[in-house]
């Protein structure tokens, strides 16, 4: 017999069969996705208070959804299995408080619940208050970060990473240099538009050290899956040391940098300190320090920065840089190795 | 009694009387505070000024809908008749457009209560 080990009259029907070989399926399915709940990418693993409001009214709303599709399904089930017929007038009575009173309550609430908690997610700061500013500008496909000091000036530029202090605000001003972005944190916070044209506020605040991936969340051309970046949540103190090194960043000369502006990069990359001082892609400038590389496409690597170099169409469709393959293979590797250096 | 409203105003016009309040409402919430938002540094009066003038907005067009409400419900004959209202006689014709009409009141409440719920929780532009 198939099954095995039942006989009788407690034979399964066909139904129950198929049910019991569903399940383990079904558990897998439930099970599998369990692993993204948590993790450096994730909304539902908040490193911070904006992000943690985020997740306390996604699972609000999770209850509440399961809540209403359980009495739903028992609704069914009661409905397909009566025998007594019931009066045009009862049903009417669950059509309008089921169809109408209630659900019109339970919106009432929750848009009352998710505009009350409006404030603690987008928590913001006038522009005329004295506070330090991080300019993070999307362009296909990279992010372009600038950090202002307290009277609004630019203290560096760098790209593709972002560092904050933990425990206090971040503000960031977002702005697009050429279609419509988005700048999304899931662990410390929800996302807010990039577009071109506009400047749009953010406050994020990391509560624990780390470091998060960040994502473009607005489609934005070939390579929108490859503009990702990170977020680097350091001791504060550790902040201003960092801040203080990096706007005293000079590179010494060395055959490196000659082959790197001989060639031409300093054309379109700028490092601090040298003759590099190109505007149109990513500033390089302690380059050494990135986790990964043409914005979280690749792991930051001798091989991959050679591999990038050489061609940067092939690996991220899209982007403005020309393929540098026709120059000797010891002047790639030259410059990779120079980058990979480069603090 | 002779009623104040005379019985003639229910018409097709009161069945559109409640969802034109609600939209006009809707307009008027959503310019007011983009307007003012956008230039807020010029003007001399502050957010809290908005929101009042908005919740006597909210106040009046509830009134409208209230009243459109209960012309509806007089026009279907203060609930005494049932539902549905599908003979081919004038008065089925009158009775229908009431419980129409009184529904759309309705909706329309709710609808003016849910734009204006930002209103309490709101107290400042986004800038």
């Amino acid at each position: 017999m198939p099954d095995g080990g039942v006989t009788g009259l407690f034979q399964p029907i066909p139904s129950q069969r198929h049910l019991s070989r569903l399940c383990p399926g079904l558990v897998a399915l439930l099970v599998l996705p369990l692993p993204s709940c948590s993790g450096n990418h994730s909304a539902l693993d908040p490193a911070g208070p904006e992000a943690a409001n985020i997740a306390q009214l996604f699972f609000l709303m999770l209850v509440g959804a399961v809540v209403i599709w359980l009495g739903l399904v028992a609704s069914i089930i009661y409905a397909s299995r009566k025998r007594r017929e019931h009066s045009e007038e009862s049903a009417g009575r669950v059509i309008l408080w089921g169809g109408a009173v209630i659900p019109t309550i339970i919106l009432c609430a929750l848009l009352s619940y998710g505009m009350w908690l409006m404030p603690a997610i987008r928590p913001w700061v006038p522009d005329d208050h004295q506070v330090r500013r991080i300019e993070v500008t999307g362009e296909q496909f990279w992010w372009r970060v600038r950090y202002f000091d307290e009277a609004g000036k630019t203290m560096f530029e760098t790209a593709n990473e972002v560092r904050i202090p933990v425990g206090q605000p971040a503000h960031f001003s977002l702005k697009a240099a050429d279609v419509i972005h988005s700048f999304w944190v899931p662990s410390l916070g929800g996302k807010m538009d990039m577009i071109p044209g506009r400047t749009n506020p953010l406050t994020l605040t990391a509560d624990r050290e780390g470091t998060y991936r960040g994502v473009c969340a607005e489609f934005c051309g070939e390579s929108h899956a490859l503009m990702a970046f990170t977020v680097r949540a350091v001791a504060p103190d550790e902040h201003e040391a960092w801040l203080a090194e990096r706007r005293a960043s000079s590179p010494q000369d060395t055959e490196g940098l000659a082959v790197f502006l001989n060639n031409g990069c300093g054309a379109c990359h700028a490092i601090s300190g040298t003759a590099a001082n190109g505007r149109i892609g990513p500033d390089l400038t302690a380059f050494g320090e990135r986790s990964t590389l043409a914005a979280g496409t690749l792991p930051h690597t001798v091989e991959d920065i050679a591999r990038f170099v050489a061609y940067p169409g092939v690996i991220k469709p899209g982007v403005k840089m020309p393929h540098f393959g026709m120059l000797p293979e010891d002047d790639i590797k030259t410059i990779a190795v120079f980058l990979k250096e480069l603090k | 009694m002779k009623s104040v409203i005379p019985r003639e105003v229910e018409s097709l016009w009161t069945l559109f009387t409640a969802p034109t309040v609600w939209a006009v409402h809707f307009v008027g919430c959503y310019t007011t505070v983009a307007v003012y938002c956008a230039k807020a540094s010029s003007l001399d009066f502050g957010f809290e000024t908005v929101r009042l003038l908005l919740a006597g907005l909210t106040i009046l067009a509830l009134a409208v809908i209230v009243l459109s409400a209960w012309l509806a419900w007089r026009q279907w004959g203060f609930g005494v008749h049932d539902p549905p209202h599908d003979e081919p006689t004038k008065k089925g014709r009158t009775l229908f457009q009431g419980y129409a009409t009184l529904l759309l009141s309705g909706l329309s409440f709710v609808a003016v209560v849910y734009a204006a719920i930002p209103l309490i929780f709101i107290a400042e532009c986004q800038r």
